[in-house]
C-alpha cells in the first residue's frame, strides 16, 4: 500500500480532506437556498461521508508507515513566511493520536444526527475542527503547530456556544479563557524559542535542544509557559473546572471530541515539547507534576463521587485518568510514558463512548440528572450492556483498554517514588466507587419515574456509533501489546531525550 | 500461537460465557444454559486426569504461551497457562465446583427469566478463576483477579431491582479494590525490586539477595517483607479477612448456586492459592508471614464468634467460610502450605456442600432464609437433611486421631497442628485461636442443623415468605402456592428436583473422602513427589511428635461444641431465646460493628471530602479567585468605568486582551531576566 501514497502529500491530504469537505457545504448551501430537513440529511450525509474518507486516508498513511523507523517520517515542507514553512510528519506517538482523530470523528457524526438547528454550520464547524486536530499532530513546525493549536479553540467555542445547552455561554467563555491565557504565554515562548535557535522547524528545534541546549534558567521559564497551555488543556489540577462546565453544556458529539481528542494535546504537547527540548527542567519540576497528578487523580474522583449530572460526573472522571497521563509522562521512563501513550488513547475510546452513552439517553429524555433515571436495564438491556462494558473501562478492569495505562504509569512513577504510586493506586479505589454507584443509579433497580416507562434501546445508528469502540476498548485490554510495540519507538526517542540532556 | 488441551480448559468457558451471553436472545435459554454446562464439563473431563497425574507422581510441570499481554521494557507478561500441582489443584477444584453449580441452577434458576445471562455469568466467573490460577506472572494473575472480582459483583447484582444486591455488589467491588490497591503496589514493588513480574524470576532475584531493602522516601524496608506485604492486603480482600471481610457476608444478596461456586469453594480461596503460590516469598519473610499467621487466626476466631448471633441460614455459612479462610492462611503464615493449600481442597467440597444444601432448604420452603422460621424441615427433605449432616460434620472435622474421619478432619488438624508446631510469629495465638474457633464451628454448624432441620416448623405456613422478606426478584408464582399446614409440626416445604440433588451427593462423596484419599499426597508420604518444588514443604510434615492433647484438643472441642448446640437447640430452646438480646448477642449480631463503623469513617467520610473538595475548593476557591472571580471583578470595573461597553462578548475580550498584554509584558521581562 505504501507505493500507492508514495509522492502523495498524504498527511496534507488526510489534515485538509475536512476542510475541503466544509467548502463543499458552504458552496451547496450559497446554490441551495433555504434550509431543509432534506438538504440537513443530506449534508450528514456528505459530512459522514467525508469523514470516512479522511479515516480511509488516515489508513493509508499509516500502511506508508515504517513501524521500524523512529524518525518523523512522511514528511512534507513548503517554506513560508518569516522563515516558517508549512512543515508535516509524524513519528508513531503522532500517527497514533491521528487514527484516534480520524476514528473517532465518524462517530461523532453519527452522533450528531439528531442536530436539529442551523446543521450546515454545526458540520462545516465540525469538519474545520477536525482538520486543525489532525494538523495539531502533524505540524512540524511550531508556528503551524501553534495555529492549529489555538485554531482548534474557536470551532469547540462556537459548537459549545451555539448548540450548548443552558449555560453555554458561561461555560463557553470560561472555556475560551482559560485555554487561551495558557495559550498567549506559550506564544511569547516560542517566540523566544524561535529567535534563540533560529529555527521553527520541530525537529530542528529539538535537535538544537538538545545539543546546545537552551539556557537551564530559562528552560524554567520556557517549560512554565508551555505548561501553562498544556496544564489548562490537559486539564491538570487546579485549572481543571473549566472542563466540567464546557462538558455539561456542549452537545454530545462535541464532548466527545473534547474528552477524546483537545485534552490528548496537553498530553502531546508535554511529550512533544516539554520533555525533549526542555529536559533539564521537566527533570527539575518532576515532583511539582507529580504532586499536581497525584491531587488531581485523588480530587477529581472524590469530587466526582459526589455529582448528580452525568456528564459531569464523566468529565471528573476525565480529570482523575488525565492525572496518570501526566504522572506517566513525567516519570521519564519506558513503562511510564509508554503507558502514558496509552492512557491517552485509552482514555479517548472510553470517555467518548461513555459521552455518547450519556448522549443516548440525553436525546431520549433532554435531562442528564442522575436521580431523573434509574431502572434503565428493564427497557433498555443492550444499553445497559454497552454502557456496563465502558463503565468497567473506565473503572481500569483487566481486559479492558483502561487497564494497561494505568498500571503502567503507576509503575512508571513507582521507579521515582513509592509515594506518588500509592496515591494514584487511590484512585483505583474511588474510580470503582463513582463509576460502579453511577451505573446502579442510572442503570439498576426498577423503572420509578413514569416517564421513563416507554424508553427505547439503542436503535441502528447508535448500535453503529459503540461497535467500534466495543472491539476497540476490549482489543487494546486484551492485547494491548501491539499498540505498545507501536508505540515504543516515539517512546524510547523520548526517554533518551529526556535523560541525555537531563542533567 | 500453541493451541493445546490446557488451553482449551481454560478458554472453552469464555467462549460458552460469550455465547451465552451475546447470543441469548437468538438461541433462547435450554441452548445457552446447555452450551455452558458443557463447556465447564469439558474442561472438568480434561482437568482431573492433569491433578492425578501429578497425584500419581508421574504429572510434568508445563507452561504453554499463548501470545504476549504487555511487552513494555521488562514489564512483561504473558497469556500462559502454567501446569503444576498447585495449579492442578486449582483446576480440579475450580472445574468440578463450578460444573456441579451449573448443573444445579437448572434446578435453582429454573423459574427465573433470565437464566441465560446466569449461565452466562457463572461461566465468565470460571474463566476469570481459571485464568488467574494458571497464571506464569503477576499481571495475568493480576487480570483473573480482577476478572472474578467484576464477576463477583454481577452476580451478586444479579437481581438487579433489588437495591440491597446492587449495593452489596457495589461494596463487594469496592471492598476488593481496596485490597487490589496494596496488590497492584505489590507488584509494582516486585519489578521495582527484581526487574520481573514472573513468579520465577521473582523468586529466584529474592532468593539471591535477601537484604535487598526498598526506599520509599527516607523510610528502607526489606524488600520481600514489603512486597509479601502489599501482595496479602490483596488476599485479605479477596478473601475477605479482617477488616475487609465486610463484603463476604452482604454477598450473600446472590443467588445460592453463586454463594456456593465463588464465595465458599473458589474466588475467596484466591488469596490463599496467591499466597501458596508465593510461598518462596513468604518463607523468606517472617514477618509479612507472622502478619499473615495474625490476620488469619483472628479472622478465623472473629468470624466464628460472629456465626453464633446469626439468623439468616446463608449468612452463618458465610461467617463459616470467613473463619475456614482465615485458617487456611495462618496455615500458610506459618510455613505450612501444603496444609493450607488442602484445607482449601477440602473446603471447597463441604463447603459448596453445605451451601447448596442450604439453597436446597431455600428453594424447598420458598425463598425463606431466616432460621427462626424455619425447623420441622428434616421429615419432608430427608436427603437435603442427610447431605447437610455430612456436610456439617466435614466442616467441624469430625474424626479420630490414627483412625480417621470426614475430609474436613484431615485438613484442619494438620493446620491446627502445624500452628501448635511451628515457632513463627503468632503461631501459638493462631493455635489457641484456631481451637477456640473450632469449638465455635462446632456450636454454630450443629445449631444451623437443629434450627432448620428438627423441632416444629415456625414459619407462617400461608404467607409465603418471600413477599415478607422483601425478595422482589422475579420469582413469580410457584405452583406451590397451597400448602396446608401439617398437622405435626413439619415444614410445608419439599424436596428439591434430582438435578439439584446429584450435585450434593457428589460433593457429599468429596467431602467424606478426599480428605482420607488425598491426605498422603497433600501432607504425607508422598508429598515430596506430589508438590515437587512449587511451594517450600516443611522437611518431616506429618510425623511430628505432637503431644497427645493437642492431637485429641480438636475432636474434644468439637464434641464439646456439639454438646451444647444440642443442649440449647435441642433440649431446652428456651435457653437460647435467653441468651438473645443481651449486650454480648448485640455485639455480635451486630457483626462487631464494623458496618456501622466503616460507614461512618470511609463511606460518609469520601461523601464530605468530596462536597469539600467540590463545593468549598473548585466552586468557591478556584473558580471563585480564579475565572468567575476575574471575570465579576473585571466586570464591576468596566461597568462602573466603562459605561460604553454594554454586551457580554465585548467585556470578555476586553478581559482576554489585557490578559494577553499583562501576562505577554510578564513573561518577556522573565524570560529577559531569565537570560541575563
Amino acid at each position: 500500500m505504501s507505493e500507492i501514497v508514495a509522492g502523495w502529500p498524504i498527511l496534507s491530504i488526510v489534515t485538509f480532506l475536512p476542510v475541503a469537505g466544509a467548502i463543499l457545504i458552504l458552496l451547496s448551501r450559497m446554490s441551495a437556498r433555504g434550509e431543509n430537513v432534506g438538504y440537513d440529511n443530506g449534508v450528514k450525509l456528505l459530512t459522514l461521508l467525508v469523514t470516512i474518507a479522511t479515516f480511509v486516508a488516515s489508513v493509508f498513511a499509516f500502511a506508508a508507515f515504517d513501524f521500524n523507523n523512529p524518525n518523523y517520517q512522511l514528511q512534507e515542507s513548503i517554506p513560508w513566511a518569516f522563515g516558517a514553512s508549512y512543515a508535516m510528519g509524524v513519528d508513531t506517538l503522532a500517527i497514533s493520536l491521528v487514527m484516534l482523530t480520524t476514528f473517532l470523528t465518524p462517530i461523532c457524526i453519527l452522533a450528531s444526527w439528531v442536530i436539529e438547528k442551523q446543521v450546515s454550520s454545526y458540520m462545516v464547524l465540525f469538519l474545520i475542527l477536525e482538520s486543525l486536530m489532525i494538523g495539531v499532530f502533524c505540524a512540524q513546525d511550531i508556528i503551524l503547530f501553534y495555529i492549529f493549536f489555538e485554531g482548534g479553540l474557536i470551532p469547540m467555542f462556537i459548537l459549545i456556544g451555539v448548540w450548548g445547552g443552558d449555560r453555554r455561554v458561561y461555560a463557553a467563555f470560561k472555556f475560551f479563557l482559560y485555554t487561551l491565557l495558557g495559550s498567549l504565554l506559550m506564544l511569547v515562548a516560542i517566540i523566544y524559542m524561535i529567535a534563540t535557535a533560529g529555527t521553527s522547524n520541530i525537529p530542528a528545534l529539538t535537535e538544537y535542544a538538545q545539543s546546545t541546549g537552551f539556557d537551564q534558567n530559562v528552560q524554567i521559564w520556557l517549560w512554565l509557559a508551555f505548561f501553562a497551555s498544556f496544564a489548562v488543556k490537559m486539564p491538570m489540577w487546579p485549572v481543571h473546572t473549566w472542563l466540567p462546565d464546557a462538558h455539561v453544556e456542549a452537545p454530545t458529539a462535541a464532548s466527545v471530541v473534547l474528552a477524546a481528542i483537545l485534552l490528548k494535546m496537553g498530553g502531546y504537547g508535554f511529550l512533544r515539547f516539554s520533555l525533549p527540548m526542555f529536559p533539564h527542567a521537566s527533570h527539575y519540576f518532576q515532583f511539582f507534576v507529580f504532586a499536581l497528578s497525584v491531587i488531581a487523580i485523588v480530587w477529581a474522583s472524590l469530587v466526582a463521587f459526589r455529582q448528580v449530572d452525568m456528564k459531569k460526573l464523566i468529565a471528573y472522571s476525565s480529570v482523575a485518568h488525565m492525572g496518570f497521563v501526566t504522572m506517566g509522562i513525567f516519570s521519564g521512563n519506558e513503562q511510564g510514558i509508554q503507558g502514558a501513550i496509552f492512557q491517552m488513547l485509552s482514555h479517548g475510546i472510553i470517555s467518548g463512548a461513555l459521552f455518547l452513552c450519556v448522549g443516548v439517553v440525553y436525546d431520549r429524555m433532554h435531562t442528564r440528572e442522575i436521580a431523573f433515571y434509574g431502572g434503565l436495564v428493564n427497557r433498555m438491556p443492550v444499553y445497559a450492556a454497552v454502557f456496563m462494558l465502558f463503565t468497567m473501562g473506565n473503572v481500569g478492569l483487566p481486559g479492558t483498554s483502561g487497564f494497561p495505562g494505568e498500571i503502567l504509569t503507576m509503575v512508571g512513577a513507582f521507579q521515582i517514588s513509592g509515594w506518588i504510586a500509592a496515591c494514584a493506586a487511590l484512585g483505583v479505589i474511588f474510580s470503582a466507587a463513582y463509576a460502579l454507584t453511577l451505573y446502579r443509579k442510572v442503570a439498576l433497580g426498577n423503572i420509578e419515574n413514569p416517564k421513563l416507562d416507554k424508553i427505547a434501546d439503542l436503535d441502528a445508528r447508535e448500535w453503529v456509533q459503540f461497535v467500534p469502540l466495543i472491539i476497540a476498548t476490549l482489543v487494546m485490554g486484551l492485547a494491548p501489546t501491539y499498540v505498545l510495540d507501536f508505540t515504543a519507538s516515539s517512546a524510547q526517542t523520548i526517554i533518551a531525550q529526556f535523560a541525555g540532556a537531563g542533567q | 500461537m500453541q493451541f493445546s488441551p490446557e488451553v482449551l480448559i481454560v478458554l472453552g468457558p469464555l467462549i460458552a460465557a460469550a455465547f451465552a451471553g451475546l447470543l441469548q436472545r437468538y438461541v433462547g435459554d435450554r441452548v445457552a444454559m446447555s452450551v455452558t454446562t458443557a463447556s465447564i464439563g469439558l474442561s472438568l473431563l480434561l482437568s482431573w486426569p492433569i491433578f492425578l497425574d501429578f497425584v500419581g507422581g508421574g504429572g510434568h510441570e508445563r507452561l504453554i504461551e499463548i501470545m504476549p499481554f504487555i511487552n513494555v521494557g521488562d514489564f512483561r507478561s504473558t497469556w500462559s497457562v502454567r501446569i503444576d500441582a498447585m495449579s492442578a489443584i486449582m483446576l480440579v477444584v475450580v472445574n468440578t465446583v463450578s460444573f456441579l453449580v451449573h448443573l444445579y441452577s437448572w434446578g435453582y434458576m429454573s423459574e427465573d427469566p433470565h437464566k441465560a445471562r446466569f449461565f452466562s455469568y457463572l461461566s465468565f466467573f470460571t474463566f476469570s478463576m481459571l485464568a488467574l490460577v494458571t497464571a506464569n506472572d503477576f499481571l495475568q494473575l493480576f487480570f483473573g483477579w480482577e476478572g472474578v472480582g467484576v464477576a463477583s459483583y454481577l452476580l451478586i447484582g444479579f437481581w438487579y431491582q433489588k437495591r440491597s444486591a446492587n449495593d452489596a455488589a457495589i461494596k463487594a467491588f469496592v471492598t476488593n479494590r481496596v485490597g487490589d490497591f496494596g496488590f497492584a503496589l505489590g507488584i509494582m514493588a516486585a519489578f521495582f525490586c527484581y526487574g520481573s513480574i514472573q513468579f520465577d524470576a521473582v523468586f529466584e532475584a529474592a532468593a539471591a539477595n535477601p537484604g535487598l531493602t526498598l526506599g520509599v522516601g527516607e523510610v528502607h524496608f526489606n524488600a520481600i517483607e514489603a512486597i509479601c506485604f502489599l501482595l496479602f492486603i490483596g488476599a485479605m480482600g479477596k478473601s475477605a479477612q479482617f477488616f475487609l471481610h465486610v463484603w463476604l457476608p452482604d454477598a450473600m444478596e446472590g443467588p445460592t448456586p453463586v454463594s456456593a461456586l465463588i464465595h465458599a469453594a473458589t474466588m475467596v480461596t484466591a488469596g490463599v492459592f496467591m499466597v501458596s503460590r508465593c510461598g518462596e516469598l513468604y518463607h523468606l519473610a517472617p514477618l509479612a508471614s507472622g502478619f499473615v499467621t495474625i490476620i488469619g487466626a483472628t479472622t478465623a476466631l472473629f468470624a466464628a464468634t460472629v456465626g453464633l448471633a446469626q439468623n439468616d441460614i446463608k449468612r452463618v455459612v458465610a461467617y463459616s467460610t470467613c473463619s475456614q479462610l482465615g485458617y487456611m492462611f495462618f496455615a500458610a503464615g506459618v510455613g505450612a502450605y501444603n496444609a493450607a493449600m488442602f484445607h482449601l481442597f477440602t473446603h471447597a467440597f463441604f463447603k459448596a456442600l453445605l451451601f447448596l444444601g442450604a439453597g436446597s432448604v431455600i428453594h424447598g420452603l420458598h425463598h425463606e432464609q431466616d432460621m427462626r422460621h424455619m425447623g420441622g424441615v428434616r421429615k419432608p427433605m430427608m436427603i437435603t437433611w442427610s447431605m447437610m449432616i455430612i456436610g456439617t460434620l466435614a466442616l467441624t472435622g469430625f474424626g479420630i486421631p490414627e483412625i480417621g474421619g470426614f475430609a474436613g478432619f484431615y485438613s484442619k488438624d494438620a493446620i491446627i497442628e502445624a500452628a501448635y508446631g511451628s515457632n513463627g510469629i503468632g503461631a501459638q495465638f493462631a493455635f489457641w485461636c484456631g481451637v477456640t474457633a473450632a469449638l465455635l464451628t462446632s456450636f454454630y454448624s450443629w445449631r444451623l442443623a437443629f434450627m432448620t432441620f428438627e423441632g416444629k416448623y415456625r414459619g407462617n405456613p400461608d404467607a409465603h415468605t418471600h413477599d415478607a422478606h422483601g425478595d422482589a426478584h422475579a420469582h413469580g408464582d410457584h405452583g406451590h402456592g397451597a400448602h396446608a399446614k401439617p398437622a405435626d409440626g413439619t415444614a410445608p416445604a419439599h424436596e428439591s428436583p434430582v438435578v439439584m440433588l446429584i450435585p450434593l451427593f457428589v460433593l457429599a462423596a468429596g467431602a467424606i473422602a478426599a480428605g482420607a484419599i488425598f491426605a498422603p499426597y497433600f501432607l504425607g508420604e508422598h508429598a515430596e513427589a506430589f508438590w515437587r518444588h512449587v511451594i517450600p514443604l516443611a522437611h518431616g510434615e506429618g510425623h511430628h511428635e505432637f503431644p497427645a492433647w493437642v492431637i485429641w484438643a480438636p475432636l474434644s472441642v468439637t464434641v464439646t461444641g456439639f454438646i451444647f448446640a444440642v443442649l440449647f437447640y435441642l433440649w431446652k430452646p428456651g435457653a437460647a431465646k435467653a441468651m438473645a438480646g443481651g449486650p454480648v448477642w448485640a455485639f455480635l449480631y451486630n457483626k462487631w460493628y464494623f458496618d456501622e463503623i466503616y460507614d461512618f469513617i470511609f463511606v460518609k467520610g469520601a461523601r464530605a471530602v468530596g462536597d469539600l473538595f467540590w463545593k468549598v475548593g473548585d466552586k468557591r476557591l478556584i473558580d471563585g479567585l480564579g475565572p468567575d472571580g476575574f471575570a465579576a471583578t473585571t466586570n464591576f470595573f468596566s461597568r462602573n468605568l466603562r459605561r460604553l461597553q454594554t454586551g457580554f462578548v465585548y467585556h470578555y475580550s476586553f478581559i482576554m486582551l489585557i490578559a494577553a498584554v499583562a501576562f505577554g509584558a510578564y513573561a518577556i521581562l522573565a524570560a529577559i531576566g531569565g537570560h541575563r
